[in-house]
This record gives structure tokens, C-alpha cells and sequence, in this order.
């Protein structure tokens, strides 16, 4: 069979799976809605979380952005693996046991506030909206690349399968699928980068291939390091950012990460305290099976990409270069005339432009794997596109139904309640999938914001509420506030005000807008302590409540009580 | 029954004594070795791994996962030994 094919072949049936699965596990109530009935096991819940969390850029991406940083990649890898330790620690069992079902209602509980519960609602939705546009976007780039239909058809057909399982099968519908999703991007993902291991380095596992020897019997990170430092470009293995911003990056992807309502969300779904422990720890490891190749991958694709294209002639190039050159994914100029492709770092006479994105999904043509494995690869960017999509958009709907809707309108039944939710999910779909279409010039550069306001933001209020009986509704309004004020107005002044002073001469020591989150964390602390320290302790109501979700006993179901 | 306040005191006073140590060995494999420390660390080898690469892009990742598991085993015991474990 042809790839095109293979290709509609595998997306078709992975679809038609997380249809069925969908329809077979639908919502009937709000607390199946909202948290899946609690009843879900810390294994699934482990594999749910782990493909909620790793999105298109995880899967298409961010391989390609450490083919092109080396070192300074690790940023990603560290501080979206290592803020599962934050979340594991120090927020995922207490908030469990609190027993609600968003982040607002804690924030809205413990700081016995309404004011609380809306600027942390619009957190979420500000957090969730930036999110989910970039998904809807990464949905339509798939069908684009693979299918060769338009984008916009790509985002329509991602927002009819997201709207029908998001919408009908509520948290208890998602969770099922992204147990599914999980598997086929996981081996969609493996396939290639094993193969390529083997060809390279003699070894299976990637982790290790990445530390092996090439034919030549040179570790293949000392020959990289070599032709890169010969070509004029850093070595791959050291960096080029500064100590201090690749700490407050890492620093700012961690906490954010443990700060985003839609893996928090995912702890609610487990039946008790251990469980929501035991599930984190199961979805790091999912996750950090891609997060711990995704390195290998980027040195492999890299290595093989200049092997075959630098200082080759234009006219003997491998076929998969000339393939992904249709598509401009691959770009070749030859601007001296000599016939050959010279890639290097000086713009103006470099003749290679190769998107990041093509470090994962040329990878099954570089190792020559047969046409399934494209497929494959296909169907595993829109599993990990689309699992995160319907995450946000169900923390979107629970936000606007529960947290400002059920809020202020207390008495509604738990059946409108769930219409509300519905109609909620609903208008997000179509929303995010006019954002997907009409993508604002600015979605690479919200993520950014996405994870500095949830590091600014919520991670400290929350960490404040269980870990302090002290702070009050005054320390904890002021102090996310002062974050994300703090945070966005960094990050809008060198990134939409003045980009031209976007370089480290012009940050605040040295602390780029991406690192920044860490810094207003740091303000949002002082502030969130001094206010509640001058203003009278919380209630005695909400003492209580602290002291009740510090022990596990007596968890029960995530309810509405 | 729920427990006494100087049994509860003393229970979360282990917790974070274990939040303490395995916060710090999480700060060391990855802002430590990973970052602050990755120059002195590359001069050691590994195979085909300079350390401190290694620490940053695999060696971290693998401590996260052993200390959230390590964390899931110690609370399990306290919770039992404290007695507010559930069911």
C-alpha cells in the first residue's frame, strides 16, 4: 500500500477507537463530568495524565528544538519532567484530599473568597485558551503534512472529533481515550527512534545509542560536538544561554507544570490519597520514557540530517530531503552556485533551512522503515494533540460552569448543570478551533505566558494554602496579583512592546521573558507572606479544613459537599 | 476516630522532614548537576556521555521518577504507622 493510504488507514482507525471508547464511557452526571465519577485506577490515571500532559510540541517538536540547542535543550527536558516531583510532593495528594473538583474551588475554599476564585478563574481560562489554540493549530499541521488536505479542513475534522468525545464523554469519556492515545503515540514514537538507534549506534535503546559509538567507533556525541564546532556552530553538548536564565527557565517550566489546571485536575479522578501519589509517579515514568529518547532522537536526527545534506550535491540528495522539500519543511538555496548544500550558522550564507518539527516526523523515511511506520507516526502526533486539546477544553467547560456559573447561581440542579458544562465545551471547541484557523501571530510566544502565570500565579497560593495555616484571603489575592502583573508585564514588554531589546544585554540579570515566571513566583512568596502577616489570621473554619487535608484518612470521592 | 493533635503534629513533622530530604536530592540532580555544576561534572566520562550533559537530558529524569516513587513507599508506611491510612 501507498503511504497516503497507511497514513489515512491508521488515523482513521485511531479515531474510530477513541470514538467508541468515548461512547462506551459517556458522562451521565456532573461528578462523571467533572472527575470521571473519582473512580479511576492510578494506573490509567498514570497514562491519561501522561498523554495529557505531552501535546503536539512535546511530540512533533521538541526533539527538533534540541537537535538545533544541544545543551540548552535540556531546559525542557528537566523542567517538564521535573515539576511531576513538585506536583507528586507537594500538591497532588493534599488537593485530592481537599475533594473538589478544580483548582479555583481550592483556591476559592481556602481563601474563603469569592475575589480568590475569579482571578483564578481567569488564570485557568487565560492558561487553558493559550494552550489549546496552539493544539487545534498542531491538529490541522498533521492533516496538512500527511493527508494533504488544507489546514483549515485539518482543524475543522480535529474540532468534530474533540467536540463529540470532549462534549459527550466529559472527564470519564477523556480519561479512557487518553489511556488509548497514550499507547499509540508512545510507539508511534519508539518505532523510529529505535530503528535509527540500531542503525547508528548498534544499540536498541535510544538512552543508551545516545551515549554509543558510531561505525567509526567515536562516541557519536564527541562527533557531533566535532562537525558542529566545525561548521562554525556551539558544541552540541555545551551551552550557549547563561547559567543564570537556563536555571530560572528550568526553574519556571517546573513549577509552572506543577501549576497547570489540567494535570491538577487529573488528581481528582483517582479514588483516593495513596492513589493520587502513586499515580503521579507512574505518570512520570510514562512520560519520561518520550522525555528520556526525545534526546536521542534530537542528536540522531541532527547527526543524520547533516551527514546527508552538507556539502552534498543539490542533485544526489536523499529522497526523504527532497520529499519533506516539497512541503518547505526543508528548505535549500543554493546561493554561492557551487552545486553543493553548505549548511552554517551565518544566515547570509547558509543554504539549509531545516523546521524543527522534521527531527520526528521524517525520522521514519531517514532509518528507511516502511510506509505503516508514517502512518504511524501521523496517528501518534494527532493522539498527542488532540489527548491534550480535550483536557483543557474540560477544564475550560468545568470553569465556566462550576466555578463562575454553579458559584453565584447555587441552586441550579446537577442536571443544567451538566448543560451548562456541555454548552461550555462546546463554545470552547469552536473557539479554539477559530484560534487554530485565524492562529494569532503571537501562539509560540503565549507559552511563555501560559507557563510564567502558572508559576506566578497558582503554585504558590496553593503550596501557601497546605502548608500554611497563616495566610489569609488578603496575602493570597495580593500576591497572585502582584505575579501576574508582574510576570505578563516582563514578558509583554520584551516580547510585544519593545522585541527589538529581547536579548540578554537588556534582561533583568540576564533572565529571559521564558524564565521569568520564576521571579514573579518568587514575588508572589514575599508578598502572599507579608500581606497575610499584617492582616488577621483566616477563620478558625478554615484552620480546621488545612489540619483535615494534611492527613489522608478519610478522602472519600471527590464531591460537592 | 480521628487522630490526636500531638499524633498529627508529629505525622506532619516526618512528612516534611521527607519533603525536606527528597526536595533537596531533586534540587541537586537537576539545577546541581544539571546546571550549576555541568561544566566541572563534563570533565568526567561516562561511556560516550560527558556527566553533566548526561545528569541534564537523562540522569535527572531518571532521579525524579525513583523519588516520587521512593516518596509514595515512605508515605505509605507513615501513613500506616501514624494509622491515617485509608481503608
Amino acid at each position: 500500500m501507498d503511504l497516503l493510504t497507511w497514513t489515512y488507514l491508521l488515523v482513521g482507525l485511531s479515531f474510530a477507537l477513541y470514538i467508541g471508547i468515548a461512547f462506551w464511557t459517556r458522562a451521565g452526571s456532573t461528578e462523571e463530568f467533572y472527575v470521571a465519577g473519582g473512580g479511576v485506577s492510578p494506573l490509567a490515571n498514570g497514562l491519561a495524565t501522561a498523554a495529557d500532559w505531552m501535546s503536539a510540541a512535546s511530540f512533533m517538536s521538541m526533539a527538533g528544538i534540541i537537535s538545533f540547542s544541544g545543551y540548552d535543550g535540556s531546559v525542557y527536558l528537566m523542567g517538564w519532567t521535573g515539576g511531576y516531583v513538585l506536583l507528586a510532593l507537594l500538591l497532588a495528594p493534599y488537593l485530592r484530599k481537599f475533594g473538589k473538583f478544580t483548582v479555583p474551588d481550592f483556591v476559592g475554599d481556602r481563601y474563603y473568597s469569592n475575589k480568590a476564585r475569579v482571578v483564578a478563574v481567569i488564570c485557568t481560562l487565560f492558561i487553558s485558551f493559550t494552550y489549546v489554540a496552539g493544539q487545534m493549530r498542531g491538529v490541522g499541521i498533521v492533516f496538512s503534512r500527511y493527508l494533504e488536505l488544507p489546514i483549515e479542513w485539518g482543524v475543522v475534522i480535529g474540532m468534530a472529533i474533540v467536540f463529540f468525545y470532549a462534549v459527550l464523554g466529559g472527564m470519564k469519556g477523556i480519561t479512557y481515550t487518553q489511556v488509548a492515545q497514550y499507547c499509540v503515540l508512545i510507539f508511534a514514537y519508539m518505532v523510529p527512534a529505535i530503528f535509527i538507534s540500531m542503525q547508528l549506534t548498534g544499540n536498541p535503546i535510544p538512552q543508551l545509542g545516545l551515549g554509543g559509538d558510531i561505525a567509526e567507533g567515536v562516541p557519536l556525541l564527541d562527533k557531533l560536538d566535532g562537525i558542529l564546532g566545525d561548521l562554525g556552530f556551539g558544541e552540541y553538548t555545551t551551552g550557549r544561554k547563561g547559567t543564570m536564565d537556563v536555571f530560572m527557565i528550568t526553574l519556571a517550566l517546573m513549577v509552572g507544570t506543577a501549576g497547570l489546571p489540567h494535570v491538577i485536575v487529573r488528581f481528582f479522578t483517582v479514588p483516593r490519597v495513596r492513589d493520587a501519589r502513586l499515580s503521579a509517579g507512574y505518570a512520570l515514568v510514562f512520560i519520561a520514557i518520550l522525555y528520556t529518547t526525545a534526546p536521542a532522537v534530537a542528536a540522531f536526527g541532527i547527526y543524520n540530517t547533516i551527514l546527508s545534506t552538507s556539502e552534498k550535491p543539490i542533485a544526489e540528495l536523499p529522497t526523504w530531503v527532497r520529499n519533506w522539500q516539497q512541503t518547505n519543511l526543508i528548505q535549500i538555496e543554493d546561493k554561492n552556485g557551487d552545486g553543493k548544500v553548505q549548511y552554517l550558522p551565518d544566515p547570509n550564507t547558509n543554504e539549509l533551512r531545516i523546521d524543527k518539527d522534521i527531527m520526528v516526523l521524517a525520522s521514519p523515511e531517514i532509518a528507511s522503515l516502511p510506509n505503516w511506520v508514517v502512518g504511524l507516526v501521523a496517528a501518534g502526533a494527532m493522539a498527542a494533540a488532540l489527548s491534550t486539546a480535550a483536557g483543557l477544553l474540560l477544564v475550560i467547560s468545568t470553569s465556566v460552569s462550576r466555578d463562575l456559573f454553579k458559584t453565584f447561581r447555587p441552586d441550579i440542579s446537577d442536571k443544567k448543570e451538566l448543560r451548562i458544562a456541555r454548552l461550555a465545551a462546546g463554545g470552547a471547541v469552536l473557539l479554539a478551533g477559530y484560534f487554530g484557523i485565524n492562529p494569532p501571530g503571537f501562539v509560540a510566544e503565549v507559552v511563555a505566558f501560559a507557563f510564567g502565570l502558572a508559576a506566578s500565579s497558582f503554585f504558590p497560593v496553593i503550596l501557601l494554602g497546605i502548608f500554611s495555616t497563616r495566610i489569609n484571603k488578603e496575602g493570597a489575592i495580593a500576591g497572585m496579583l502582584t505575579g501576574l502583573t508582574f510576570t505578563i508585564s516582563y514578558i509583554s514588554y520584551f516580547k510585544f512592546v519593545a522585541p527589538e531589546l529581547n536579548t540578554a544585554a537588556h534582561w533583568w540579570w540576564g533572565i529571559s521573558p521564558e524564565g521569568i515566571g520564576s521571579l514573579g513566583m518568587a514575588l508572589n512568596f514575599l508578598v502572599c507572606f507579608g500581606i497575610s502577616y499584617l492582616t488577621p489570621p483566616p477563620p478558625k473554619k478554615v484552620q480546621q479544613l488545612i489540619q483535615e487535608i494534611r492527613i489522608p484518612k478519610g478522602a472519600g470521592k471527590a464531591a460537592d459537599h | 476516630m480521628s487522630p490526636s493533635p500531638s499524633k498529627m503534629e508529629q505525622y506532619w513533622k516526618k512528612n516534611l522532614q521527607t519533603l525536606a530530604i527528597l526536595l533537596f536530592i531533586w534540587f541537586i540532580v537537576s539545577f546541581g548537576f544539571g546546571i550549576l555544576w555541568v561544566e566541572e561534572l563534563n570533565t568526567i566520562r561516562i561511556g560516550g556521555f560527558k556527566l553533566g550533559f548526561w545528569f541534564a537530558q537523562q540522569g535527572s529524569i531518571y532521579a525524579f521518577v525513583i523519588l516520587i516513587f521512593c516518596y509514595v513507599i515512605r508515605m505509605n508506611k507513615l501513613d500506616k504507622e501514624f494509622n491515617v491510612n485509608e481503608d
